[in-house]
């Protein structure tokens, strides 16, 4: 177990490293830094002395080195936009994205996973239908254009809830459905099939037949094995659905980590982006990581691969 | 040699149906898939023969005529669908719109479908070293945010078609090398494998004439997926205003144009973003029903 932690380990740092040289290299994309954050009216000498301002005059290598040496003690430079310290931008930002991370995979995961079970338990029965509906569904649902339809019925035509912001939790209700509604459909496939693989198994059919009652059986000895590789599954989604969350914020003008990357995408503001690049990967990693190490404690077979 | 009829009933009843004739039956007996083709189909039709079927031109203005609403709602067959903030007659947009959905989701399959097909069958038929390198960069790949980085490309680059096919192109190659990379894993130990070997055939031609065959049912069903996938992202961009420039007719972008104006006239939303889950919609049922209709264990 500790070997398989520690390799995994070794992989996620190894990730997280080249993810940052990507991160940073995107900065270089533009061609000359110093001439794009001068803008287009500077003079020659005034994009030399930002070159030698912002260090952009020595090699992209000792560049990376330094910029990666202060990432890693949480020092991200200063926004060109809000002329603050990267760093304290994005925590303030963080937790309305991470609450809304986390309503998302909650309600993902209470929708899906009874849905799954339930359309497992009869299969092409008429909740299986329902269930297989909408996850072809949202699989091709834009989910901008789902927000749009969420805020034209239940904000302007009901006008029971708030169109837009994160002042109270009623503003978090519309943004939870979107973004969880796009994590739905994988969740519940999977535990649809992983439950139609372990009630065709040997060991229900035992339980049953010394006399289980039906509700045991399901919950104690089905979900609990078929569960498995949706817990690593929702941990995947999580990490997608932060990245994810730059459209559900833009619609809901909620003013998290989201939000600030499409405004500073739109600004130019080159290492704010950079900075929200390298945290949602890293989140990303952070969950793959405890998905794993979780999903090799819950089933020792994991552990070998 | 004389001729067999495979339809002859006293032969069929002998041999049973063909390997064609099976396949036929399943495609033919999957809604889903019959579904998702003819929709598509008929967007693909639409797309294609665009200037003869938009009533207007899709571009032209006319501001004396701005926001007019459907037919359904009151509105005049001049404008079917109504016209947009500029003019613009919608359904003629929604029309061409198509073009670009279509074009961005084919051509940006096709470039990660090359670029992840080729990872993914390098990992899987050669391993070791190949292998773990391919699923590192497949890693770094799954942790960075779509999204964000397309967005960030698109933006310092400049937002335009060939940019966003490029950089949608270049990100989506995760789930190729993946299938991809399973499915050799799955056939390269086969007999006909091993038996192109020991034959003499080269490394390139037990990959293309060997591996290649047997895999392409799995390619597919991905392309498609992959396909729906770029469509949607590329709306998503546009949609927030750095992927396809206005006045380019792009469904995403017409939704967040009539976003502003969606208190009164919910309709400027509720068209493009309608049609635009149509297509997704049937791209997906034809990719599900691609991978029901030829997965071996549905071969009974």
């Amino acid at each position: 177990m500790l070997t398989f932690i520690l390799k995994r380990l070794g992989l996620a740092v190894l990730v997280a490293f080249t993810v940052s040289f990507i991160s940073f290299s995107l900065l270089f994309l533009a061609g000359d830094p110093a001439a794009a954050l001068a803008g287009e009216t500077a003079s020659g000498e005034d994009i030399e002395s930002l070159r030698k301002l912002y260090g952009f005059d020595r090699p992209m290598l000792v560049q990376y080195g330094d910029w990666l040496f202060s990432a890693i003690q949480g020092d991200f430079g200063e926004s060109y936009y809000f002329r603050l310290p990267v760093a304290s931008l994005i925590a303030e930002r963080l937790s309305v994205t991470m609450t809304l991370g986390v309503c998302g995979i909650s309600f993902a995961l209470l929708t899906a996973v009874p849905l799954g079970v339930a359309a497992a338990i009869r299969p092409n029965s008429i909740i299986d239908r329902v269930a297989l509906f909408l996850s072809v569904a949202g699989q091709a649902m834009p989910s901008f254009w789902f927000g749009l339809i969420l805020i034209v019925i239940f904000a302007i035509q009901l006008g029971w809830l708030p169109p837009s912001g994160a002042s109270s939790p009623v503003h978090f209700i519309m943004p939870t459905i979107v973004l969880g509604y796009y994590a739905m459909p994988a969740i519940m496939r999977l535990t649809r099939a992983g439950m139609l693989d372990v009630l065709s198994s040997d060991y229900i059919r035992t339980a049953r037949a010394k006399g289980a009652p039906e509700g045991r059986v399901l919950f104690r000895h089905a979900l609990r094995n078929a569960i498995i590789p949706v817990v690593s599954l929702a941990a995947v989604q999580m990490g997608f659905m932060l990245g994810g969350s730059i459209v559900v914020e833009s619609i809901f003008a909620l003013h998290g980590a989201g939000y600030l990357a499409w405004e500073s995408i739109a600004r130019n503001d080159l290492p704010t982006v950079q900075a929200l690049i390298l945290v949602f990967s890293m989140f990303y990693i952070v969950f793959t990581f405890l998905a794993d190490v979780l999903n090799a404690w819950l089933d020792p077979r994991m552990r070998s691969s | 040699m004389a001729h067999i009829d495979n339809t002859d009933p006293l032969l069929q009843e002998i041999t049973g149906p063909t390997p064609g004739q099976m396949l036929r039956k399943r495609v033919f007996g999957h809604q889903g898939l019959l579904i998702g083709a003819v929709v598509l189909i008929i967007l693909l039709f639409i797309a294609i023969f665009a200037p003869l079927l938009a009533p207007h031109d899709p571009y032209a203005q006319s501001l004396m005529n701005r926001m007019e609403p459907p037919v359904f709602l009151g509105g005049t067959w001049e404008h079917p669908l109504g016209t947009d903030h500029l003019g613009r007659d919608y359904l003629s947009r929604l029309i061409y719109g198509a073009r670009v959905s279509l074009l961005i989701g084919a051509v940006a399959a096709l470039i990660s479908g090359v670029i992840g097909t080729a990872m993914g069958v390098a990992a899987g038929y050669f391993g070791g070293r190949v292998d773990m390198v391919v699923t590192f960069l497949i890693n770094v790949r799954l942790a960075m945010p779509v999204v964000l980085v397309a967005l960030a490309v698109v933006a310092i680059l400049g937002g335009s078609l060939q940019v966003v096919i490029v950089v949608l192109g270049l990100l989506l190659w995760d789930r190729f090398a993946v299938v991809m990379r399973a499915s050799t894993l799955q056939v390269r130990g086969r007999e006909y494998v091993a038996a192109a070997r020991a034959i003499g055939a080269s490394t390139p031609r037990v990959i293309l004439s060997e591996i290649m065959p047997n895999i392409a049912n799995n390619l597919i069903v991905v392309i498609t997926l992959e396909m729906a996938h770029a469509i949607l992202l590329e709306a998503a961009l546009s949609f927030l205003g750095l992927g396809v420039q206005p006045p380019t007719p792009s469904w995403g972008l017409m939704v967040s144009e009539g976003k502003n104006m969606m208190l009164f006239e919910p309709w400027l939303v509720l068209i493009p973003g309608a049609v635009l889950f149509l297509l997704v919609l049937a791209i997906n049922l034809m990719g599900d029903g691609l991978r029901d209709v030829t997965a071996p264990e549905n071969r009974s």
